[in-house]
């Protein structure tokens, strides 16, 4: 981060951060590095929360759901006044790209940390700030908005734009009434079937040519401008890395884009900003196909979730340039003084369920622990240990971001962060954020936004971990249960002169595999050796027992296991791998294969709650029949409405919860005859 | 003596072969283990030493003096688990189905005697068909021999009875008297009398998994204190417990070595309790994080949830843990909840083991189903166990208590020794709603009035701070120093002595 330079007097003494979670933890920071008082707002769950706790004072604005708290800008600005707060940051969200909010604040003479109205009004409208653009000179997606009158005119409009192109109807909706074409038969043929299927769809023929971006990327630009007519771009970030439109992975720069795409995309976005005289950090986003042509997305007047990668490889803090340029200061720095130093790479953790497609969680957590922050790793966070993701706001955990010299470190570094990201209680994502950070197409930098409905089509499994990967987790279990045995072993009221001694023979059971091996016990750890691998493993331990983050040098290299006890067995999360592992002796092993394989319980009787939430309708009575796909229960989970079908015909036997409960994962809440 | 050897050697591996390769088999081909395989996991490698190898019955009937086996249906002797001694039978159901002859009887009879006598456990592996009805009375002597054993044992050794089969009739009634009862899923059951008598006396349709299976016992009866998946993990399991055991009470609780802080503290815990007084969370995740690494071994987890009760360490030493759980019926005292703590404690109180009780109560369950069920003795149960045992007790009331259940759960008034609450902690007699509906009857139809006065009472006496003015919590303690705090409580009171008056033995209501 920059450099604290000499303040200007007219700073902010105090300023209200009109935001909860990471992002008011964040701006707090800054501010408090700046030597300005902070103001946090709360709603009812947040009473405790992290945000509240770091700020100076904090103002309570109203019950939990955010239309009744974070967006009533009323109370906001009361807040300003009752507690003298000259200025309010916004964050991201929320009332952050509201011009009515600005106006407000203009009014009551509070400072807003953002871009002035104009740019508000005109980026927050998708037609208007696509003709600001085209009239700026940025690019935009070639299209033609007219409507097509017929195949030769739709070939007219596609020779024009350049093939490939869609056909998309004017009134269309959930994917009818598209068509995709590479050459002039197709598009012919092309508009006649998305005529027919628009008209049949939707009562409405008219179809329209747009230009049809290959491999698309998200790639955006980030600029800042002050109100002395300086405005500069911060390079650029990728977010192709998306699930259903939810950004997951962000990264800077980007391993596409080479010195002259980024001048000129850089120079499109300040052409952009200059033409609504942008004030603060906004960010252009740009899509990009596989020939680095770019193309205007839209324009986001605002703070952005992923901006610590920005500041990690330009050493700037955004937030502190933010609250400069609202006091009116200067920036100070010219475009040829920002540049790109190593690649900096951000995760979202979020509490949703990886293997049961991504359903939200909510509820406490009950374990986190972060890794530790060090030049490599910044973790942005707006909970604690033992704080609550409530059902009422957006269900990101944390963003962890690392940064090193170049790409493959930055992965690295990623990875090696995720193994010590703990959270316990509460379903999250960590897993497929390190299988995708260990996903050889994603290291190769060969992504687009389809990267995740792409290869993982059918959601996500923990993978089956390779040899190495498998050798480390068996002997970490031996390790592990080793430590438990030697301990148990070190009880009192043991009979004297026949006290127990452990053996060094062990069997390790994973997934009915029997791993045999002898692990051997000296001051600093382990040494084990086993059929399965060529060499002995070497494990020093900087462990504790009971701790669940097991870390070791392996071998010489610093290792970190996720280690849970379930009854006699152990689970054990590295990388993206999860294994679910027996340690037993030599004869206990043997009596172990005689142990039946029990079938799981049959659930298809029963209707289970796939997440935790509240049973908003309960759309079926004991005794009726009903089909498969029929709809038969509403659940509303993280403001969702869920709604749940029948996986198969049958009858209804009992309705187990009423319309208004509170659901629990995996709650019966109908039975089947 | 060389040709003697040989007979000896022979006669041993016809007595291991118990009923015969078939018989193995088939126990194999279920899933199931046989006795002596069951021990030789349980106990240290090549630690047991058998007893009564060859013992046979004495019957003639039936043609019985034909089928004699080696052994009798009964493998015992003793060994060690973890270098401590424990006394085991392990019947064989591969001989005469497990059942129970007069010489059967006469071999558990015996470790039992020897384990009392040498201050050591036992564990009784349970696969048994029942009597043996060609002995007719003779068997059932014998199993009356073994319920008097079990009864003189009671609070003298830890018995632990493992159900790894059938167990049926009046073979039920020895484990009844033993301290633990645990199970295994689908292979194990037991009842006083089987489906097809249920069947032709109440007309009752029921399977013998639905009537006494490992499910049943360990959610619905109570008579089981873990349900486990299979006879390996079982016995593992019983490994590990056997660890927080004392081994007589004559022994203090065992100790192993904890690398886990005494002063931890858990900032998490702080915010453990919602401020929402009507919001569940969970005590077991108090339990988890006062506890040395995190292990606690929790008896009955699937019977009356409302009260959680097991074995955890603290500095290395065994504690019993008792705690309402507030995600269950709001963590109220029913007739399930009190039998199944009122058991623990008196059993903690008999073996040494000091009681740590996490209290968060709003009273007794009310209604008729309990009020018919006799709530009033089964409560007075947890409140008999309490009063009367003489362990180091430490109370930490967390959120509410309530009433005659603040009186139960280990109060200072029942010589609780150190009772400690959090900042959140509400001692009174009663909710504030319902307090200020009786104190202000007069307000009753003015809703406005009576929340007002319920919000003053609740400023007033919703707090630990009267309790603590009349000295009955010895301090408010910051729930992220509860770890600390119950370390050197537990440490100041290592040496305690406190004696009941003489007497045969009280009469606590049953």
């Amino acid at each position: 981060m920059a450099q604290t330079r000499e303040y200007s007097t007219v700073m902010f003494k105090k300023i209200l951060i009109a935001n909860r979670g990471e992002i008011a933890c964040r701006v707090i920071k800054t501010a408090r590095k700046m030597g300005i008082a902070t103001v946090a707002v709360c709603s009812d769950v947040d009473r405790d929360a992290l945000h509240v706790q770091l700020a100076d004072e904090s103002v309570f604005i109203g019950p939990s759901p955010s239309a009744q708290s974070y967006l009533r800008m009323e109370r906001i600005v009361q807040a300003c006044q009752d507690t003298g707060a000259e200025a309010v940051h916004p964050g991201y969200g929320f009332l952050s790209e509201n011009p009515r909010f600005t106006q407000a604040l203009d009014q009551a003479g509070i400072v807003f940390i953002g871009p002035n109205v104009r740019a508000l009004e005109i980026m927050g409208d998708k037609i208007a700030s696509k003709k600001l653009a085209i009239e700026a000179g940025v690019n935009t997606v070639p299209g033609c908005t007219d409507v097509v009158r017929d195949p030769d005119d739709a070939v007219r409009i596609a020779r024009d734009i350049g093939f490939p192109v869609m056909l998309k109807a004017s009134a269309g909706g959930g994917g009818k009434g598209i068509r995709l074409a590479w050459t002039e038969a197709e598009c012919r043929e092309g508009f006649q079937r998305a005529t027919n299927e628009a008209q049949a769809s939707f009562g409405d023929a008219r179809v329209f040519i747009e230009k049809f971006i290959e491999h698309p990327r998200h790639i955006e630009i980030q600029v800042i401008a002050d109100n002395h007519g300086q405005v500069l771009h911060l390079n650029e970030r990728e977010c192709s890395i998306q699930r259903r439109h939810q950004k997951v992975i962000e990264e800077a720069p980007s391993a596409f884009i080479d010195p002259a795409t980024r001048e000129a995309m850089g120079k499109q976005a300040i052409a952009l900003a200059r033409a609504v005289d942008y004030r603060s950090a906004g960010t252009v986003e740009f899509i990009v196909d596989k020939d680095r042509n770019f193309y205007f997305l839209e324009m986001n007047t605002r703070l952005q979730v992923e901006h610590p990668v920005t500041e990690l490889i330009t050493g700037l803090d955004l937030v502190e340039l933010m609250i400069r340029v609202a006091a009116g200061e200067p920036l100070g720095l010219t475009q040829d003084q920002i540049g790109i130093n190593g690649w900096a790479i951000e995760a979202r953790v979020y509490a949703e369920d990886p293997y049961r497609g991504f359903l939200p969680a909510i509820g406490r957590l009950m374990r986190y622990r972060p890794p530790e922050e060090s030049r490599h790793v910044r973790v942005d966070t707006g909970v604690t240990d033992g704080g609550e993701v409530s059902m009422y706001y957006d269900p990101m955990i944390a963003k962890l971001i690392t940064w090193d010299q170049d790409r493959d470190s930055a992965t690295r570094q990623m990875r090696h962060a995720l193994d010590w990201f703990y959270i316990g209680g509460l379903a999250n994502n960590i897993p497929f954020l390190a299988a995708l950070m260990s996903h050889p197409q994603f290291k190769s930098g060969d992504i687009s936004t389809n990267f995740i409905a792409e290869q993982y089509p059918d959601g996500f499994q923990s993978p089956v971990p390779p040899e190495a990967e498998r050798n480390i987790l068996v002997a970490v279990a031996a390790a592990v249960h080793r430590d438990h045995v030697d301990r148990d072993a070190s009880i009192t009221q043991q009979l004297p002169g026949h006290e127990h001694c452990p053996g060094d023979d062990w069997v390790v059971v994973v997934d009915g595999v029997h791993y045999p091996l002898t692990i051997r016990r000296d001051a600093a750890g382990f040494t084990v050796e086993a059929a399965h691998q060529t060499q002995p493993m070497r494990i020093d331990i900087v462990w504790q027992l009971g701790d669940p983050l097991f870390e070791a040098r392996i071998d010489g290299e610093l290792v970190c296991v996720q280690v849970e006890r379930d009854g006699v067995a152990y689970q054990l999360f590295h990388h993206s791998f999860c294994i679910k592992a027996l340690v037993l002796t030599p004869s206990v092993a043997e009596y172990q294969k005689r142990m039946l394989d029990k079938p799981a319980p049959d659930l298809s009787k029963y209707l289970l709650s796939p997440m935790p939430g509240l049973l908003v309708q309960m759309l079926v009575k004991p005794g009726e029949e009903v089909k498969a796909g029929q709809d038969l229960a509403i659940i509303e989970a993280m403001k969702m409405e869920n709604v749940l079908r029948a996986a198969r015909d049958g009858t209804v036997s009992q309705v187990r919860v009423e319309a208004g409960a509170s659901l629990s994962v995996d709650q019966v809440i109908i039975e089947f005859t | 003596m060389k040709e003697i050897v040989a007979e000896l050697d022979r006669k041993r591996a016809a007595a291991r072969l118990g009923g015969g390769q078939d018989r193995i088999d088939k126990l194999h081909a279920q899933g199931r283990l046989t006795a002596r395989e069951r021990i030789d996991l349980l106990l240290d490698k090549g630690s047991f030493e058998e007893w009564d190898t060859f013992v046979e019955h004495r019957c003639t009937e039936f043609g019985m003096e034909q089928r004699t086996i080696p052994g009798d249906g009964v493998v015992t002797g003793y060994g060690t688990i973890n270098g401590r001694l424990t006394f085991v039978f392990s019947q064989d159901f591969t001989v005469f189905g497990g059942s129970l002859s007069e010489a059967h009887a006469e071999k558990i009879c015996k470790i039992m005697d020897h384990a009392i006598r040498a201050g050591a456990p036992v564990i009784g592996l349970n696969d048994s068909g029942g009597a043996r009805i060609q002995e007719g009375i003779a068997s059932l002597a014998g199993y009356a021999n073994v319920f008097q054993r079990n009864v003189m044992a009671s609070g003298v050794v830890p018995q632990i009875s493992m159900i790894m089969g059938p167990c049926a009739g009046g073979a039920v009634y020895s484990p009844a008297i033993t301290d633990f009862i645990f199970m295994v899923k689908d292979s194990s059951y037991m009842f006083v009398t089987g489906p097809e008598v249920v069947k032709t006396v109440t007309h009752e349709t029921v399977t013998h998994e639905e009537l006494g299976g490992a499910v049943t016992h360990s959610t619905r009866s109570g008579v089981s204190d873990r349900a486990f998946d299979n006879d390996v993990e079982a016995l593992l399991w019983l490994r590990q417990f056997m660890g927080y055991l004392p081994t007589s009470n004559r022994a203090p609780p065992p100790w192993v070595p904890s690398e886990d802080p005494a002063d931890r503290s858990e900032p998490s815990l702080d915010a453990l309790v919602p401020n929402n007084t009507n919001k569940p969370y969970n005590m077991k995740e108090l339990i988890y994080k006062v506890v040395d690494g995190q292990e606690f071994f929790e008896i009955q987890p699937d019977f009356a949830q409302n009260i959680l009760i097991g074995f955890g360490r603290m500095e290395g030493y065994t504690v019993g843990f008792v705690a309402n759980q507030p995600m269950v019926l709001a963590g109220c005292l029913d007739i399930d909840s009190s039998r199944k703590a009122a058991r623990f404690v008196r059993f903690c109180d008999c073996f040494n083991i000091p009681i740590v009780t996490f209290v968060d109560v709003p009273g007794f369950m009310p209604g008729t189903t309990q009020e018919y069920g006799g709530i009033i003795k089964h409560g007075a149960k947890l409140l008999y166990a309490y009063a009367e045992a003489t362990v180091p007790k430490i109370t930490v009331i967390t959120r509410k208590a309530y009433g005659g259940a603040y009186d139960v759960m280990s109060s200072q008034h029942l010589r609780g020794d150190v009772n400690f609450a959090w900042p959140s902690a509400e001692i009174a007699v009663m909710g504030p709603k319902g307090a200020v509906e009786i104190i202000f009857r007069e307000h009753a139809g003015d809703p406005e009035k009576i929340e007002e006065l319920t919000e003053d009472y609740r400023q007033k006496f919703a707090n630990p701070f009267i309790a603590g003015h009349r000295g009955f919590i010895e301090d408010v303690i910051k729930p992220s120093f509860t770890r600390k705090r119950l370390c050197r409580s537990l440490a100041m009171l290592k040496d305690k002595k406190l004696e009941n008056p003489w007497r045969k033995h009280g009469n606590i209501p049953l």
